[in-house]
């Protein structure tokens, strides 16, 4: 008993501390998931803490096995045919019937076999006979096999969490490469050698390109896995949904062995890893692998014509006369969003985007995102591209009404237009001189005309916000109300009058498109402002390099983990569903009968089954 | 009806026991023929497996195969009245109002409501009458919510052949095997031990389930279908998810008796519930059914998470607390076991025990992001 109440106790314990060391460790790996995100994996078998819990674990759990196992072999092995009158007599559960001199041995026999034990009989000397009956005695092996298993996983555990690297480390044999330099390069003190047993590494191949180094992330740092083979990435694909979700990544892969004749070439899929030389390959993400993009940079504050550039991910192009420098990060051939949020809309690609940096002179820079194509948003196609200063913060969106031709054009005409001084002029007169004759006031005209020109130039400047400035800076707050809706309109006339101009409509009545698309040209012109860059990022055509990202795993436990999780499921399967029984029946020359009636758990169960069990013994006996 | 049957000559349930085997053959036989183009090994082993299983749960309890039965006739006949064409969900009378997969979820919520309160009815009339009416409730509850993902499955494919899946791939999906997975323990318990009284307790949770389903379809609209990402396309989900909600069943369904436990020591409700010694019992029992199928789902896991992410342990946050969920009932196995405890303490920590689950189950989704990011709140 007391043995009991010390295991129970070691349990309580590990159980109880093991908690909040995992949840400790799940804080840990929210921190380190910040910096893994772009893989999607942060592993803690490098974990102190999780290498000491399991080292408790497997030691607590080995000593309790070696603690009881004896007992439990000796029980199952033993028949325990050798007790007597007296030790039966001191059973919780037992039964002595009085003046029974014909016990029908056979039925007795019968009755216990039906019931599925396995029966000894053992006559003893002094006339007595002793019958030993058991089933169920599978079930004390079931703690073996559990606590066995638990142990076995553990272990395996341990063979994959890098020990050697950990030992190698605090032995200041081995160092984590923090530098950003090409693998090559690497010295042999942050290398893991091609015998490495155990790891976990990642390689990013872009299409066409080869490899034969991993890299282990660790920490802030990296170690670089030599590989016993050369892995070469023909062809990614992704596949997708009609929705445009993806379905699939699949990477063709080569494999060249220097040992081997021939080259090995397989397909492999989420889901659908590679094994070879122990080492398991997964595709486990994608990103650009220096996609060539053809683009046409769309002024928008002067007039001049497109200036046409070429770029690649990952690379960068300085615009000399602007002293402006694109950084292309990133280039994606399908975009699916959700265009309404919440709304039961459907997901819709959208089509290539690229991310970019502009870059000043003076170093700071701005992260750009442009979509190729115009997107349906109200019903209306726009130009989008969004802004931000801080990869924290979310990207604000410009967006540009694409004209009847899907193209930027008819905004930069009509932005021209807004830009030219005399054009405006020429619209101010038109639109004074219009009023004049409705209103057959010919004294107005001028001052109309001047602050038509004013409020266009000012417009012309700096947008809605500019305009808003100047109206808080001159006009009490009373009117302000009113010199809103006066200046929004003029400034709607005038420009409709620009844009007739400008795609040679005039005299026409504008419809009803037109007028919406003047309005967004106008938000989108006044959004300019605070775009950040004076170019619109156009681009033309691209040329698809895709990169594949691979994982590679060595995890000689792997079969130790599972033959281990087996042995437990069987053990708990056993312990739970078996019942151990032990029934003891003393026929003794004199007419008494003794029954006892044992299991190594008493419950409520075993109650009820020793209640059936006499009831029916002594119909039979 | 049970006593009915209970009583009705071996012969006709053994004649029984043939056919649903020959049935569920005959369908599985069909299936492989028609689309065996469409499977790899590993899932028509789990399609053999799963008559084997299916035919097993059914010899062996008898309850079961008439829902199993009744569950799969009406999908038959769902899926005969679409006639390939989705849309029909809106034109045919039938499947509009009872059998189109949204539907029978909703039949089903309404009749998980329904039960809770004749359940209570029948506790505190001590009727057993009301009592007979419940269960049978929670069983065509449990029957239409079978048909609705049944039909939510054959649903999936009508959107597109390679959109389709068995519908365990999100949260709107699971809260629904959920409840069935919950009220079929519960109902097992309920004929076992003959006793009735306990439903009060058991529907409660699976009415906020139910709730959630309301409040998912109703104020989120999740219930639409979608694609499965890469990750989940893999025949593991079949077998790793309907483990895991075994568990998470089982410890849901003792954490409530768990409750009546309690009310029970505290002389609430004590004269109207089953003694303590059953309800002692009735958690045990069920903690360790769910340990048994946690600990396989979790094996699992780790296997599938072998072949998916490239390792099978990856201190995932839904992987680590599925390890904090199961030490927590190892624990509480090792408490009773070997150290003897019962009663009140047990009763609280099979409740706490409830806590951390859901949490596992719901809060990683919320509050902590991993590779299992199937099912987003
Ligand atoms: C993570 C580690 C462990 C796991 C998962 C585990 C699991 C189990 C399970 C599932 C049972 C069966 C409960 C039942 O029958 O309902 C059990 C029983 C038992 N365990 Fe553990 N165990 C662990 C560690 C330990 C340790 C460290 C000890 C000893 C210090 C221990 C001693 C026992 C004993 C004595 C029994 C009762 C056996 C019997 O009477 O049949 N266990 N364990």
């Amino acid at each position: 008993m007391l043995v009991f109440l010390g295991i129970a106790s070691i349990i309580g314990t590990i159980l109880k501390q093991n908690e909040p060391y995992e949840s400790y460790i799940i804080k840990f790996g929210q921190f380190w998931f910040e910096y893994f995100q772009n893989i999607g994996l942060y592993d803690i078998y490098h974990n102190i803490w999780f290498l000491t819990i399991l080292l408790f674990l497997v030691l607590s759990t080995t000593l309790c096995i070696s603690k009881n196992s004896p007992s439990i072999l000796r029980d199952f092995f033993d028949f325990k045919d050798s007790l007597e009158e007296k030790s039966l007599l001191s059973f919780s559960h037992h039964l002595v019937l009085e003046n029974k001199s014909d016990v029908n041995l056979t039925k007795v026999l019968n009755y216990l076999k039906q019931s599925k034990f396995r029966v000894r009989e053992k006559p003893k000397d002094n006339g007595d006979l002793l019958i030993v009956a058991k089933k169920g005695n599978y079930q004390p092996l079931g703690y073996i096999f559990t606590h066995i298993g638990v142990v076995v996983i553990c272990l395996g555990g341990l063979m994959d969490g890098n020990l050697i690297f950990k030992t190698q480390e605090l032995l200041g044999y081995k160092k984590i490469e923090t530098l950003d330099i090409p693998a090559s390069k690497v010295p042999e003190e942050s290398r893991l050698s091609i015998n490495n047993p155990s790891f976990r590494a990642n390689m990013t191949l872009a299409e066409g390109s080869s490899g034969n180094v991993a890299f282990v992330r660790v920490k802030d740092g990296y170690l670089v896995q030599d590989l016993p083979f050369k892995i070469t990435l023909k062809d990614f694909r992704i596949n997708h949904y009609s929705t445009g979700m993806p379905k699939s990544f699949e990477s063709d892969l080569i494999i060249s062995d220097p040992e081997l004749p021939n080259e090995v070439k397989k397909t492999i899929s989420v889901n659908r890893p590679l094994t070879y030389k122990g080492i398991a390959i997964y595709q486990s993400d994608f990103q650009d692998g220096g996609t060539t993009l053809n683009a046409k940079l769309r002024s928008l504050f002067q007039s001049s014509p497109p200036q046409k550039i070429q770029g690649k991910i990952f690379e960068k192009v300085k615009l000399d006369n602007d002293q402006l420098t694109f950084e292309f990060n990133d280039f994606k051939k399908f975009n699916v969003l959700k265009l309404k949020e919440g709304e039961k809309e459907k997901s819709t690609n959208v089509g290539p985007s690229v991310t970019y940096k502009v870059r000043n002179n003076s170093g700071q820079a701005r992260e750009f995102i442009t979509y190729q194509y115009p997107i349906q948003i109200d019903g209306r196609l726009f130009f989008v591209s969004g802004v931000r200063e801080t990869p924290q913060q979310d990207f604000r969106y410009l967006k540009i009404p694409a004209d009847s031709n899907s193209s930027l054009d008819e905004f930069l005409l009509f932005k021209d237009a807004l830009q030219n001084k005399s054009l405006v002029e020429d619209v101010a007169r038109k639109i004074a001189d219009q009023s004049a004759t409705i209103n057959k006031n010919k004294d107005l005209k001028g001052p109309f005309e001047d602050s038509v020109n004013k409020l266009m130039t000012l417009f012309s400047a700096g947008g809605f916000s500019k305009l808003a400035e100047n109206i808080d800076n001159n006009i009490p707050a009373i009117e302000k109300e009113k010199a809103v809706q006066a200046y929004l309109k003029i400034i709607d006339i005038a420009s409709s009058e620009l844009y007739k101009k400008q795609v040679n409509l005039l005299n026409k009545e504008l419809d009803q498109s037109q007028i919406l698309f003047i309005q967004d040209a106008l938000n989108a012109y006044s959004d300019m402002f605070f775009y950040g860059t004076p170019y619109y990022f156009d681009l033309t055509s691209y040329e698809q390099i895709e990169a594949s990202g691979l994982q590679l795993t060595k995890a000689p436990g792997q079969f130790w983990v599972y033959l281990g999780s087996l042995s437990l499921i069987l053990g708990i399967f056993a312990m739970i569903y078996l019942h151990e029984r032990k029934l003891w029946l003393l026929i003794k020359s004199k007419g008494r009968v003794i029954l006892a009636y044992s299991s190594n758990r008493k419950n409520v169960d075993f109650d009820r089954d020793f209640e059936k069990l006499t009831k029916e013994m002594q119909e039979i006996i | 009806m049970l006593n009915q049957l209970r009583r009705s000559p071996k012969g006709t349930i053994q004649a029984l026991n043939i056919l649903f085997l020959l049935f569920l053959s005959g369908g599985a036989f069909y299936a492989l023929k028609a689309f065996h183009t469409f499977m790899d090994v590993y899932e028509m082993i789990i399609l053999v497996g799963s008559v084997g299983f299916f035919s097993w749960l059914g010899w062996s309890w008898h309850h079961i195969k008439k829902i199993m039965i009744l569950a799969f006739v009406f999908s038959l006949l769902a899926i005969g009245l679409y006639k390939g064409v989705l849309t029909n969900n809106q034109e045919i009378f039938f499947l509009k109002y009872f059998i189109a997969s949204q539907s029978a979820i909703m039949w089903m919520n309404v009749l998980f409501i329904l039960s809770l309160f004749l359940y209570w009815l029948g506790l505190l009339t001590k009727s057993g009458l009301i009592d007979n009416f419940a269960s049978s409730f929670t069983s065509s509850a449990v029957v239409f919510g079978f048909i609705g993902l049944l039909v939510r499955w054959y649903e999936s494919y009508l959107l597109g052949l390679d959109i389709g899946h068995i519908p365990i791939s999100n949260l709107y999906e699971v809260f629904i095997l959920f409840c069935l997975i919950t009220s079929l323990i519960y109902l097992f318990y309920e004929e076992k031990f003959n006793t009735k009284k306990l439903g009060a307790f058991v529907l409660i949770i699976i009415n906020a389930a139910v709730g959630f389903i309301l409040w998912y379809t109703f104020d989120r609209n999740a219930d639409g279908i979608e694609p499965l990402v890469p990750a989940l396309q893999s025949y593991w989900m079949k077998i790793h998810v309907p483990a895991n909600f075994l568990g998470y069943g089982a410890f849901a369904f003792a954490a409530m008796i768990s409750v009546a436990y309690l009310f029970s020591t505290n002389k609430i409700l004590s004269s109207y519930l089953p003694k303590l010694d059953v309800l002692d019992d009735l958690i045990y029992k069920s903690i360790a059914f769910g340990f048994i199928f946690f600990t396989i789902a979790t094996v699992l896991g780790a296997i599938w998470a072998a072949e998916a992410w490239g390792g099978y342990w990856s201190w995932d946050p839904k992987e680590t607390w599925a390890l904090i969920v199961w030490l927590n009932y190892a624990a509480w196995l090792h408490y009773r076991i070997v150290k003897g405890l019962r009663g009140t303490i047990l009763a609280w920590w099979a409740l706490i025990g409830l806590v951390v689950t859901t949490f596992a189950f719901l809060g990683v989704n919320m509050f902590l992001s991993g590779l299992h990011s199937y099912g987003q709140l």
